[in-house]
């Protein structure tokens, strides 16, 4: 019986040591070039090794069951006619329920501090019509970080490209330049179906939806050139619907600004 | 004993074809019919894995060339729906449910013999229309979600017939379900109490719970947006003041049950699958049940994870957060207790047992991507990627579709009376196994890592991983081979079954096999114990 | 409704262990009014849904008149009542009387439809005008359709309540107990309709 403890323990302790080993040294994600991006994966490590543990437990317990109790050529009769095990059941919806619960409150943890409880508001001077209503979106603002510095976009999406004004500089450009470390901040329509805006290495996705403004806030944290992604089917060209995202450095970006930069129109 | 049968239905019953004929008539009885779904709905599955091959080549080279662009979104359209609508919801729900809950209930057939009928008949025409579209001016192609503005700015023909074949089939599908509860519950065999039935009409219970609750919404969806399609309303329209997050509320109202739909009944299968092969009673009957319910209950209330990047405010996103992570407490406890019916049991490692064993494994991967994907911060990034066509092809390949082929193999003596060949079944099972895992898996590195679903081009430094799917693809295809060579064998000149092959207590191998026209030649049988094994006194009886 | 009278025939069939289970075509009607339901609570969701969340344009019109809907919810509740009278009487096995109730109750249903359809013709918008105006004919249009089919089965099991022939008898009460409660049914839906779309 001892024999058998000690066996139970090893094995548990292996399938967690793995599990830990995968989830520390496999990498199944793209590079981390937002603010987001770090908090995103911190996230999915937790799940992954979590996932793992349970996964690799069950399987084991799937496989190990078929071989010890398989019929034997020389076998008849049943197994054991054992109908259940109350306090076993009992053990088993209680430590899922609190895993899953401590999963969702960290993950609510992790959704605070990505800005996704944020009251959503898109700090833009240009077009404050107060009756608007934003949607939804992220909204990753820190409270003492105000809206003098930041930078305004808006993206209208159609199909199939994506479009990013300037209202600062009163242009519109197929790539968006962002400078790096600062926190960007996006107003985004779609001028006929649903499209999404995702950015893999930004471990952040927002639809952009007809008829609905959205927001999505977020702040870059490595220089590089990103690619932009409609993750909503929007028609034929849906694959191809693609653009940039170029991160770099203020002084180049500033470069940049100014050579796209038209004069104010005055009416 | 007498056996009053009304002269009229005699009579009816003599009318109808004999033999294999029968099995193109209008029939009553719910053996035929029960056969008929499962038939159908294979062949449904054969059109719809030959458009899932098409995807694959597709996807084998990074640039759109196998075909057009808006040919590749029909094909994908077509795919999702026949695989859902017509292959796994009328087979896991319709062939097992017909053929199996007049034996489990005691009774000699459903409760409305003809309403069966035609839900049964609802479901070739629609279907032969759904695909018949292609031909016209072309399916439709807004993907099996039907997502307005899109679909109602493609071609509107494809679309309108989309909508009136998926109209159909969902009444074919509440027919089925008011069909199932009343039978479950109404037509009982007098002593046979709800907590002896065996899991499988439970799981039917719940199941049609749920067709009844969610898919009428479905359909007045479906229908406001054929107007909008048609007659110039704004339901869903924005450009006339329309919202098209309404739709998406409504639609997964229906289509988050819908999952629900094509699992549970599995669930009840695999319930009545492995206790038989272990030999061992079901483990936790009660907590089962429960489980089920817990699962009907808290289906109805998480269909918002669907649209967490959609326009959907931050306290929905977390209640529904939390509300579908708790999901996976009544699932996990099914896991358990089928790990823990298998623990100590005295177990044949056969075909019908192996794939149940493969479904376990596959859901289990699938249930935990689920649990992951319910967390708002991590959907985001994933959300319509290619980690969502991995976790759900986890749930409903891997999950439903492994059942479905398990239950095949288990119940194939008793529809046939003859046996399938065990070995052909176990090459069956590795190469789908091996196959469905090399095609699925790789599918959630490309979702991480920047590969959209539903695109037909895509990054070339994906082209790799890609190439490996599209291989597990091809595998998965060739394994039908080695069935359907089985069950033609086997239908022909398989080796005699006797009337139950398996020892098994389930009331449904209490009778000859293949049972006679109206179940049992006698009264029904009253099975207290479907599970009772190892117990000495039900291996007496 | 064939598949319903089906199964009594099944019934039948299925020898004594059948026989002694109770008629369960009422259960098998309830499910499917539930099902039913279900479409009217999407609707109603949708409607109300859009009347938080989506403005209409300015100068919508979304204000209704009250006179003829509340003409229609009496008619209605009257002929519940009037149904239910038909029901007492075939019971009792008064045909003729029982017929009349149910003519009466049909006239009912038609006056609705008439109402209703006089309301669409008078109100200052159309079908496709704004969110408003297209939920408002949805809900009512697909509730109206259910009048329509309610009263032809109305008039149906009025003929087959015939004194000669009529296969509506005091032992055969299940024709009319079943549109009966599909009445009722369709009644208590315009009664939620109403409140929603008029009242509220
Ligand atoms: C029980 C069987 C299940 C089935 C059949 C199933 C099926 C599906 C399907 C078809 C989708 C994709 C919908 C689409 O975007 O077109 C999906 C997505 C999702 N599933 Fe499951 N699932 C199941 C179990 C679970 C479980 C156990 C969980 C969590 C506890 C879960 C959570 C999710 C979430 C959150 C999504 C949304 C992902 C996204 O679109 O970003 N599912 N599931
Ligand atoms: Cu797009
Ligand atoms: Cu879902």
């Amino acid at each position: 019986m001892l024999d058998k403890n000690i066996y139970l323990i090893l094995i548990i302790s292996l399938v967690f040591a793995i599990s830990f080993w995968i989830g520390f040294n496999v990498n199944l994600l793209p590079a981390e070039a937002s603010i987001n991006a770090p908090i995103y994966d911190e996230l999915f490590k937790i799940l992954f090794i979590t996932g793992l543990i349970i996964f690799i437990g069950m399987t084991i317990a799937v496989i190990y069951s078929l071989f010890k109790f398989r019929k034997r050529n020389d076998q008849i009769g049943d197994g054991i006619a054992l109908e259940g095990n109350l306090s076993l059941e009992i053990v088993w919806t209680i430590i899922p329920s609190i895993i899953v619960l401590l999963i969702g409150l960290y993950s609510y943890n992790i959704y605070d501090r990505m800005g996704g409880m944020k009251e959503l508001n898109h700090n833009h001077e240009m077009m404050s019509s107060n009756s608007e209503k934003i949607w939804a979106g992220i909204s990753q603002t820190s409270d003492n970080e105000i809206a003098i510095n930041n930078l305004s976009i808006e993206v209208s999406a159609m199909q199939f490209a994506f479009l990013f004004n300037y209202p600062k500089g009163n242009f519109i450009s197929g790539e968006l330049h962002v400078p790096v470390d600062q926190k960007v901040s996006m107003k985004m329509e779609s001028k006929d179906v649903i499209h999404a805006f995702w950015v893999p290495e930004f471990r952040i996705k927002q639809d952009i939806i007809p008829g609905q403004p959205t927001i999505l806030n977020f702040t870059p944290t490595k220089v590089g050139k990103y690619p932009i992604i409609c993750a909503e089917l929007c028609g034929p060209y849906h694959g191809g619907m693609r653009a940039s995202i170029i991160v770099e450095e203020e002084s180049d970006y500033n470069e940049w600004f100014n050579k796209n930069k038209k004069p104010e129109v005055n009416l | 004993m007498t056996i009053s049968i009304d002269p009229q239905e005699t009579n009816n019953e003599s009318l109808q074809p004999k033999g294999w004929l029968r099995y193109f008539s209008f029939s009553l009885d719910h053996k035929v019919i029960g056969i008929q779904y499962l038939v159908c709905g294979f062949l449904f599955y054969l059109i719809g894995g030959t458009l899932a091959s098409a995807i694959r080549i597709e996807l084998a080279s990074p640039m759109s060339d196998f075909m057009p662009r808006d040919v590749y979104n029909q094909v994908l359209t077509l795919h999702g729906t026949i695989m859902i609508f017509l292959w796994i919801v009328p087979v896991v729900n319709g062939a097992f449910g017909n053929y199996l809950i007049p034996f489990y209930v005691g009774a000699r057939d459903m409760a409305f013999p003809r309403l069966n009928a035609v839900a049964f008949w609802l479901i070739p025409p629609s279907g032969l229309m759904l695909v018949a579209s292609y031909f016209v001016e072309g399916a439709a192609q807004a993907g099996w979600t039907a997502y307005p503005p899109l679909s109602i700015t493609t071609p509107q023909s494809g679309q309108i017939i989309w909508i009136l074949s998926v109209l159909l089939l969902g009444g074919s599908s509440i027919f089925g379900g008011i069909n199932f509860i009343a039978t479950i519950i109404k037509l009982r065999r007098p002593g046979l109490k709800l907590m002896q039935l065996p899991m499988y009409c439970w799981a039917m219970l719940g199941t049609s719970l749920l067709v009844v609750l969610s898919t009428p919404v479905l359909a007045g969806t479906l229908i406001l947006l054929s107007f909008d399609i048609i007659a110039n309303t704004g339901f869903f329209n924005p450009v006339l003041g329309g919202n098209v997050v309404v739709y998406q509320h409504l639609f997964w109202f229906y289509s988050h049950p819908a999952v629900y739909i094509m699992v549970l009944p599995a669930f009840g299968l695999v319930s009545e699958i492995l206790p038989v092969h272990a030999r061992k009673p079901l483990f936790g009957y009660t907590t089962m049940v429960f489980s089920i319910m817990g699962i009907v209950v808290l289906g109805l209330v998480v269909w918002a994870h669907h649209m967490f990047t959609s326009g959907t405010p931050p306290w929905m996103r977390l209640f529904f957060t939390i509300a579908t992570a708790f999901i996976a407490v009544p699932t996990g406890i099914k896991f358990f207790n089928w790990v823990a019916t298998l623990w100590g049991g005295k177990i044949s490692i056969n075909s019908a047992m192996l794939f149940s064993c493969g479904f376990i494994i596959n859901f289990v991967f699938g249930g935990i991507t689920g649990v992951a994907l319910a967390q708002v911060p991590f959907d985001i990034h994933v959300h319509d990627t290619y980690f969502v066509v991995a976790h759900f092809h986890y749930i409903v390949y891997g999950g439903t579709v492994f059942i479905i082929f398990s239950s095949i193999y288990h119940w194939f003596p008793k529809v046939t009376g003859k046996m399938l060949n065990e070995k052909l079944g176990i090459l069956h099972f590795i190469i789908t196994f091996i196959g469905f895992n090399l095609c699925f898996a790789p599918q959630h590195w490309l979702g991480l890592n920047g590969m959209p679903r539903r695109v037909a081009e895509y990054d070339p430094q994906f082209q790799f991983v890609n190439q490996i799917s599209s291989l597990g693809a091809l595998l998965m295809a060739i394994s039908t081979i080695p069935f359907l060579i089985n069950v033609f064998l086997s239908v022909r000149n398989g080796k005699n079954a006797g009337d139950n092959p398996w020892n098994a207590l389930t009331p449904e191998w209490l009778t000859s096999s293949p049972p006679p026209v109206e179940n049992w030649e006698g009264e029904a049988p009253l099975v207290e114990e479907p599970y009772g094994y190892g117990k000495e006194i039900s291996e007496k009886k | 409704m064939t598949t319903l009278d089906s199964s009594k025939e099944i019934q039948k069939n299925n020898s004594e262990v059948n026989e002694t289970h109770e008629d369960f075509r009422m259960f098998g009607l309830i499910t499917f009014l539930i099902a039913d339901g279900m479409t009217f609570a999407g609707f109603f969701a949708a409607y109300l849904t859009y009347k938080a969340v989506n403005p209409l344009p300015d100068g919508a019109i979304y204000e209704l008149e009250l006179p003829i809907p509340t003409l229609n919810t009496i008619l209605l509740l009257v002929s519940s009542a009037t149904f239910h009278k038909a029901g007492k009487a075939l019971l009792k096995d008064k045909n003729s009387d029982s017929q009349k109730w149910l003519f009466f109750t049909a006239f009912l249903g038609i006056i609705f439809l008439i109402c209703q359809l006089f309301e669409y013709f008078h109100l200052p918008f159309g079908l496709t005008d704004n969110l408003f105006a297209s939920t408002f004919y949805a809900l009512t249009g697909f509730h109206g359709l259910h009048v329509t089919l309610g009263t032809l089965m109305i008039l149906i099991i009025a003929w087959q309540s015939r004194i000669n022939g009529g296969r509506l008898t005091s032992h055969n009460m299940f024709p009319l107990e079943a549109v009966e409660l599909y009445w009722h049914f369709v009644d208590g839906i315009w009664v939620v309709l109403f409140i929603i779309l008029y009242l509220l």
